[in-house]
């Protein structure tokens, strides 16, 4: 006891103080992804059968992971000029997708085709463990574009459209 | 080396087949070992007849009573359990203690995790930390005189949060059965909403789900797939703890919160959109990853 506190006294004994900046709560949300938590963008629905609006549907109810997101394209230009989209899942999914339906709005279907998740997930911060949620965006975002391409194609009376361009997965027909 | 164990099934009530624990019984079974009450859905399994079953068959039987301590009551005896664990800080004890009961007759022995001074008969060296052990002491000595008040005014408190929220949503599905379970315990499922996002709109309230995005492995709660839940289920499951100091007023605020989360999910979520349509949601071919 005696020796600790001439120890003290002396100044020898190491004050364990952490003083260098540790990230201690890797899990913690990111406050872009609270915001579209609290205050999401174009939440809603199109009419899928409307042949201006593209429709992607991927992921699955078992994975804990659904993301419905929708564009609108203006027939002269090619542009689209809305979008929306409908998540079942996590705060990260639902952020990734509100931000994806904000990044397409504007844009050309090809340049919408160059998103990556890797920006998204930039964007947002999302842990590793979170970055599906981010590629399920880019999925969600592809596959809308192919659904509104293949519409155009067979509007245009094009039958010749190869079945490699068939949509990979069907969502049920209403 | 090694042994061999054998997991029994639960059914959708998650309570334990009894026909099924008589039939695995092996000559050569070592120890039989049944949680008392379960984390989380709070179902109680039914103790007292499996003690007798290891009775009969005299095999050792062990129950983690950790969350069956202080809320149900805990007769060794009538249970024949051979070794118990018990935890402090789950009956408002401090953290940092736990307790395991030792059968005297038939005596059984245990060999020691940690050797050292030999403190506690050999059996767990290392000095023992007397404030926590008479905080736990005192704990328990607690919860003997308030377990009968606070299962009742916790079962009114259940059922008010139970009622409350079915009242506002449908699509309410509680996990685990009704009748065996511990009222301070209520696991419910909400259609169509996936659990980490409704936690998120939560924060008030210290609740928990089984969703496969709330564990660091991505996979939903084991306890959850045991019961048998739909996997699209097993991802819209919250765990709601009512204990010995909660109010009529948290109740109402939680049954508030969650009824307008779930709300607003549901408008943002697409399953609830098919199903209001009229799809059949299970007859879907998914693009899974």
């Amino acid at each position: 006891m005696l020796r600790l506190a001439s120890k003290r006294l002396l100044g020898l004994t190491s004050r364990e103080i952490p003083s260098r900046p540790v990230q201690i709560l890797p899990r913690l949300y990111h406050e872009n992804v609270i915001d579209h938590y609290n205050n999401p963008r174009n939440v809603g629905s199109f009419d899928k059968n409307d042949p201006s609006v593209g429709t992607g549907l991927v992921g699955a109810p078992a994975c804990g992971d659904v993301m419905k997101l929708q564009i609108k394209i203006d027939e002269e230009s090619g542009k689209i000029v809305d979008a929306c989209f409908k998540t079942f899942g996590c705060g990260s999914a639902i952020a990734s997708s509100s931000v994806a339906t904000e990044w397409v709005k504007g844009k050309s279907m090809d340049e919408v085709l160059t998103i990556k998740n890797t920006e998204i997930a930039k964007h947002l911060s999302l842990p590793p463990v979170k970055l599906h949620c981010s590629m399920l965006a880019e999925d969600a975002i592809k596959a809308a574009v192919k659904d509104v391409e293949l519409k155009r194609t067979k509007l245009k009376g094009n039958s010749s459209a190869d079945a490699a361009n068939a949509p990979i997965e069907k969502a049920a027909d209403a | 080396e090694g042994f061999e164990v054998t997991y029994l099934p639960v059914g959708s009530d998650g309570l334990i087949d009894l026909d099924r624990l008589v039939k695995e019984i092996r000559p050569d079974t070592g120890l039989v070992s049944v949680m008392a009450v379960n984390n989380e859905i709070g179902v109680v399994q039914p103790v007292e007849e499996i003690g007798k079953i290891c009775k009969e068959f005299n095999v050792p039987f062990h129950t983690d009573a950790a969350q069956a301590l202080g809320k149900i009551k805990v007769d060794v005896e009538k249970w024949n359990v051979s070794l118990m664990s018990l935890s402090g800080h789950k009956i408002y004890g401090p953290k940092g203690v736990g307790a395991l009961y030792l059968r005297r007759r038939p005596r059984i022995r245990v060999e020691p995790q940690m050797n050292g001074g030999g403190q506690e008969r050999g059996i767990r060296s290392g000095t023992v930390p007397t404030p926590l052990v008479v905080g736990m002491g005192a704990a328990c000595e607690l919860a003997m005189k308030e377990m009968e008040y606070d299962e009742n005014r916790i079962k009114g408190l259940q059922e008010r949060l139970l009622n409350g929220i079915r009242e506002k949503i449908d699509g309410v599905v509680v996990n685990g059965s009704m009748d065996r379970r511990y009222v301070g315990n209520l696991n419910l499922s909400f259609a169509y909403v996936e659990g980490e996002s409704l936690l998120m709109g939560l924060k008030e309230v210290a609740v928990s789900s089984g969703s496969a995005c709330t564990s660091a492995s991505l996979e939903p709660s084991y306890v959850l797939r045991a019961l048998g839940v739909d996997e699209d289920m097993a991802h819209t499951s919250i765990r709601f703890g009512i204990g010995r100091f909660t109010t009529e007023e948290e109740i109402d605020r939680a049954v508030e919160l969650t009824v307008k989360q779930v709300e607003k999910l549901r408008e943002m979520s697409p399953l609830y959109e098919m199903v209001k349509e009229g799809i059949d949601i299970k007859q879907i071919q998914w693009a899974q990853h």
